[in-house]
């Protein structure tokens, strides 16, 4: 004999007709799956560690990798200023956001089209298929973060109190990341070039965004312009809480933060509005 | 309020044709679909007012669909393929939108369109439990309560800490099915879950089935197995190209699906069905049972000889086949398969298939019992790699007795079993 559920005193009524104009964005209704959303997050990073001989060796191994490319290439041959910290700390605390982000923004741009078995089947606000894919990426991060703790520590680097504003630049890279995500991911239900845009897109960005150079080399007047890509602002931001390099809360950060802004609700307007046909076209 | 748990009124969804099943636009399709766009415009102005109810290259995969379900009514969808049945339980999930109409639920929903969704071949069986729990719509606490019973329901206890990678398919649907039958909402819409593992776990799912029926619970359950439909339903809804075509009383239901769902002729033309499978290089024309007089008959007499013969044109003028199959797959009213029969099964390959022609299946003598039947028709060449034609449903035929043991006793056909087994008795009393 199984328990009889408790009956609601007040049956919950669903109307399903067709929508026309503005869709509600109906946030609460995400808050109302945050369970499924938790088990998406949580099934993401059981599988990665699982599946991989080298599981959260993965995490680490990349942006150490990258970092001993980049200290090569840019901080030895190239000779690129690094503000006074070693090249290496000065690439990896760029490198860190900047392997979120762009894990993130892969995962989340391909997150529909990946889980198109449960877009077809099941019913839930298919926001939260790129929402756990951005989330799912922190892990990764945790792990990388403890390598930059442990390389501070040797050189006797110490961050300043600014240190306590990381987990909104932490917080800034995500929503960049879900932003653009989601915008890619609407588009790529419709349109298959974005899975193949995507590497393109995300190695492009790399290149403008101050990772293996400090923004510094931007002349100041450009500099508020140059916040137009959300992660420079990140990353510039990183290296403040972090390094204490550069100015910190400034007109580029502020650029950023309003861009992140203006992409994410367009982006989840426009994820909403063509929400309807996922199931149909994926 | 109005009583009643689903309120379905005027319910449609016009699908593009094309984009079903076929592959996905790209953006240099959408750009030159734009280019034109102009032109279509500017050619509908000036030319006659379409008087089309919906644009080219679209279909209505359900029209004008309207009934209720009262609270606590269990009720059977049960329609051909393409019929819209699935189209109908995706809307009422929520899955995909309607074009048009409305439907009005009171209660909480849980539906099952297929068991296992997103179950991870990578994660164990106790993961697995939870992670699809939680896709159904159950809250974890709800899960962790019922944890136990569903490992028990699915006999998978010394499994649990496996991957469900290792698992066999019959464990794995098991657990698939398990979950799913714990979902306790006081909605449930089902679509064919039915038809998984061996029969004994089938029996053990049809019971949790009409368990969930006993609880006072509203069941809305779209399937293909007649003898489920009508062991589980009170009453049954026969939708037939997108429209209701009967609505009533189960047993009237799976009558009228099996009677009118496929034309009766002496012989089938099938050059008009569009609801077909495979490349179409070669497409079935025509269906017909013969007697053993070399007539073609609607109703067949068991035990006696006939044939089935299907004929077949070649799409390319030119083109010849070899390797080809053709198979015919044989249903009786219960939807259950009694037989099929393919031409490779008797060694003999047709060759050079070529303009128009017929395949012949001989049966010397029908073991059949008296009832309804459907033929589902297939065509294959290369040894069934490459699918030519597949048509489901569109022919449908009658057995009646024909004194099958030819004593001349009055068997009744299908009250007392599907097949005819030749035989003969002995007696002798023991010293």
């Amino acid at each position: 004999m199984r328990p009889k559920e408790p009956q609601p005193i007040a049956p919950s009524v669903t109307v399903i007709r067709p929508s026309r104009g503005l869709v509600s964005l109906d946030l609460a209704e995400i808050w109302e799956y945050r369970e499924l959303l938790y088990f998406l997050v949580w099934r993401d990073v059981k599988v990665r560690y699982k599946q991989t001989a080298l599981g959260a060796a993965w995490a680490v191994l990349q942006p150490v990798l990258t970092m001993l490319v980049f200290s090569l290439v840019f901080g030895r041959l190239a000779r690129i200023p690094s503000g006074g910290v070693p090249y290496p700390i000065f690439a990896f605390a760029a490198l860190l956001p900047w392997q979120l982000f762009a894990h993130a923004l892969t995962d989340s741009g391909n997150s529909l089209i990946a889980h198109q078995s449960l877009v077809t089947k099941v019913y839930f606000p298919r926001l939260i298929l790129p929402l756990s894919a951005v989330l799912a990426g922190l892990v990764d991060f945790a792990i990388a973060s403890l390598v930059l703790a442990g390389m501070m520590i040797h050189d006797r680097i110490v961050p300043g109190a600014a240190i306590l504003l990381l987990p909104a630049f932490v917080l800034l890279a995500l929503a960049t990341a879900f932003a653009v995500g989601v915008w890619l991911a609407a588009l790529n239900v419709r349109y298959r070039d974005v899975r193949y845009t995507l590497p393109f897109l995300t190695q492009f960005w790399l290149f403008v965004t101050p990772i293996a150079y400090p923004s510094s080399l931007v002349p100041a007047a450009w500099r508020p312009l140059y916040g137009l890509n959300p992660m420079a602002g990140v990353v510039e931001g990183f290296r403040w809480a972090l390094l204490g390099q550069g100015e910190g809360v400034g007109p580029m950060l502020l650029v950023s933060i309003v861009m992140v802004i203006l992409l994410l609700v367009g982006g989840v307007i426009y994820f909403k509005k063509t929400e309807r046909t996922f199931a149909d076209l994926v | 309020m109005s009583g009643a748990a689903i309120e379905v009124s005027g319910l449609g969804k016009r699908y593009r044709l094309g984009r079903r099943g076929g592959g996905y636009e790209t953006l240099r399709d959408n750009l030159s679909e734009a280019l034109q766009a102009p032109w279509r415009t500017i050619a509908s102005v000036l030319g006659r007012p379409s008087e089309e109810p919906s644009p080219p290259g679209t279909f209505w995969a359900l029209s004008d669909v309207s009934f209720q379900v009262p609270h606590g009514q269990v009720i059977g969808v049960i329609g051909r393929n393409g019929a819209g049945k699935s189209t109908l339980l995706k809307i009422l999930s929520r899955i995909t939108e309607p074009t048009t109409g409305e439907v009005r639920i009171t209660g909480r929903v849980g539906s099952l369109l297929e068991v296992g969704t997103g179950f991870h071949p990578e994660l164990t069986g106790r993961e697995n439990i939870f992670l699809n729990g939680a896709i159904l719509g159950m809250h974890r606490a709800e899960i962790a309560r019922k944890f136990d019973a569903i490992v028990a329901f699915a006999e998978v206890e010394r499994f649990l800490d496996t991957p469900v990678k290792h698992y066999s398919s019959g464990m794995y649907v098991r657990l698939a099915f398990a979950v799913a039958a714990h979902l306790e909402t006081e909605i449930l819409l089902v679509d064919e879950v039915l038809a998984v593992g061996d029969a004994r776990f089938q029996n053990k799912c049809l019971g949790a089935m009409s368990d969930i029926g006993r609880q006072g619970r509203t069941v809305l359950f779209v399937s293909h197995a007649m003898a489920a439909v009508q062991s589980l339903c009170s009453r049954g809804i026969v939708l037939q190209a997108g429209r209701v075509a009967f609505d009533g009383p189960i047993d009237r239901a799976v009558e009228d699906y099996l009677r009118g769902g496929a034309p009766r002729a002496a012989v089938v033309d099938l050059t008009g069905v569009a609801a077909r499978g495979g490349t179409g290089e070669i497409r079935f024309t025509s269906f017909r049972i013969e007697d053993e007089s070399g007539q073609a008959s609607v109703s067949i007499p068991n035990g006696r000889a006939c044939s089935f013969v299907l004929g077949y044109e070649v799409r390319d003028p030119g083109g010849s086949f070899d390797q080809v199959a053709a198979t015919v797959s044989v249903r009786n009213a219960l939807g259950i398969r009694v037989f099929y029969h393919h031409n490779l099964l008797v060694g003999r390959p047709f060759d050079r298939v070529t303009g128009r022609g017929e395949f012949r299946l001989r049966i010397p003598r029908l073991p059949l019992s008296s009832g309804d039947y459907q033929a589902d028709l297939h065509l294959s060449r290369d040894r069934g790699r490459t699918i030519l034609d597949a048509l489901e449903g569109e022919t449908s035929f009658e057995i009646c007795d024909g004194d099958f043991f030819g004593s001349g006793f009055e068997y009744r056909g299908g009250a007392n079993a599907a097949v005819l087994v030749d035989g003969s008795w002995d007696h002798r009393t023991l010293p």
